[in-house]
């Protein structure tokens, strides 16, 4: 019997596809997520939007906010750690969160490295805004990737560059000729086995959701028919007029995600959705999506 | 042979994947109208929660239970294998309820507990079957017509009854596809 091999986190990852992984600060929100048919929740001390409005250094959650999440859902509870912050994945680890995300939405604790996430048992997921920088976090051991997005804004432009970017360089690469291959992952700076992979399969080696301004059901069905496997969702949900609502109506949008019929109905009084944040008036340092190497 | 992969959430293409690979003409489910064309379905893994609150939401949960009770066969793999189950220890969630059972989620632990192992089945054959099971679930206790299949630490975690085949783990994270074939077998009696 192996526990933490790459298959058991990769899969896990494959279990959640479809789904709907919801951003919550506490057990009633996480309670509200599950009862909406959240596939998982990622529990916070704070949603991006606040973390921007705040500033200064955002960190890993406090232990007991995510404990009291985990005792009152059955679904899967990620947290996020600092990128290079090993210590506090350790902790997430110890507290038994079921998925780490070493997120550009905190502070980064390393500005040249990320965590070696072949050392641990829990399986991490990991942001990327293009091909190159998902092989890196695979080659480190993350066994599910995300767009970066643009975090907190409630803005899906940056999230649909993303995944524009890492499905038109999947392209590219099958296109290719063998004997330019390795020049092509010298290029994306991605290790070459990890290249020949995705090129094979026509896909990343792993599952990739969405995340950063997803704000609405149509938002959501966007990135699905962009070819992401899944939603994560920010601020999007509680820092709407209706969360309950619009919870539900995010998850049936990413189920029927082909069915504009659907999308129509599921989008009907949904009340006020977060209030967004036009990405050029954010100065190029604030911006979220840099930090990772 | 036509089978019905259920697509709401979760696993569902690598499903479709292995039973192409097995020769069965595919079908994605969403909508109940979809159930008519199909001789059997496959739930697959995911969350349970998630998955049953769409099949009642989107009118799946009553049409599937007519299809099983006109003779349609199904599968269930892990999150699919509780919703199949009467009875879910401390939960009132949202089941299918067709398969005389118990089942307990996350049964093994969270995450990291989540593991690989290989188990013999007489059913499928000389050679250990590569079990993946993640956050999974055992079954606890069966009725009298049911037929358990395999354990794990002395728990069910393959058992069929009639019409009906669950898994606690999953197959289709592999390529050993002698489950699915047995299904589709099931189909053809």
């Amino acid at each position: 019997m192996q526990q933490g091999t790459f298959r058991v986190k990769a899969g896990l990852a494959e279990m959640l596809k479809g789904g709907v992984i919801m951003d919550v600060t506490t057990p009633e929100q996480a309670k509200i997520a599950e009862e909406a048919g959240a596939c998982a929740v990622m529990a916070l001390e704070r949603v991006p939007a606040d973390i921007r409005a705040a500033g200064g250094v955002a960190r890993m959650a406090d232990p007991t906010i995510i404990q009291r999440i985990m005792e009152v859902v059955s679904i899967p509870v990620m947290a996020k750690a600092r990128i290079g912050h090993f210590v506090e994945a350790q902790i997430l680890e110890s507290l038994g969160a079921d998925y780490i995300d070493e997120s550009e939405v905190l502070t980064p604790a390393d500005d040249k490295y990320h965590i070696n996430k072949h050392n641990f048992k829990v399986p991490f997921v990991c942001g990327a805004k293009n091909l190159g920088e998902a092989l890196r976090r695979i080659g480190e051991g993350a066994a599910m990737i995300r767009t970066k997005g643009e975090p907190g804004t409630g803005n899906v432009v940056e999230a649909v560059k993303h995944i524009r970017m890492v499905m038109s360089e999947i392209r590219m690469l099958q296109n290719l000729p063998i004997e330019e291959v390795s020049s092509f992952a010298k290029n994306i700076a991605a290790p070459l086995e990890l290249v020949l992979e995705t090129r094979k399969l026509g896909r990343l080696p792993v599952v990739n959701f969405a995340a950063g301004g997803i704000a609405t059901p149509a938002d959501a069905a966007l990135m699905m028919q962009l070819g992401c496997d899944g939603i994560f969702v920010g601020s999007g949900v509680f820092k709407s007029g209706d969360p309950v609502k619009r919870a539900k109506a995010i998850v049936s949008a990413t189920t029927y995600y082909n069915d504009p019929k659907v999308l129509a109905e599921v989008s009907k009084d949904l009340g006020e959705a977060m209030i967004g944040i036009e990405i050029s008036t954010i100065p190029a340092n604030e911006r979220m999506q840099e930090r990772g190497w | 042979m036509r089978i019905g992969v259920l697509a709401l959430q979760g696993a569902f293409r690598e499903h479709r994947r292995m039973l192409e690979a097995c020769g069965a003409e595919v079908v994605e489910i969403r909508k109940p109208e979809e159930l008519d064309e199909v001789q059997g379905l496959i739930i697959p893994g995911g969350e349970s929660t998630t998955i049953g609150k769409l099949m009642i939401e989107w009118g799946l949960m009553d049409k599937i239970k007519t299809r099983y009770n006109q003779g349609m066969a199904i599968y269930g793999t892990c999150a699919g294998m509780i919703l199949l189950c009467k009875e879910i220890v401390s939960s009132n969630q949202p089941r299918l309820a067709l398969l005389d059972a118990t089942v307990q989620r996350n049964a093994f632990g969270r995450q990291r507990e989540s593991f690989e192992a290989d188990l013999t089945v007489p059913e499928f054959g000389a050679d250990p079957v590569k079990a993946v099971f993640i956050r999974a679930p055992f079954i606890e206790q069966v009725g009298p017509g049911v037929n358990v299949m395999a354990k794990v630490k002395d728990k069910v975690v393959i058992a069929r009854e009639g019409n009906l085949l669950v898994t606690a783990f999953h197959p289709e994270l592999t390529d050993d596809n002698r489950i699915h074939k047995y299904f589709i077998s099931m189909l053809k009696k």
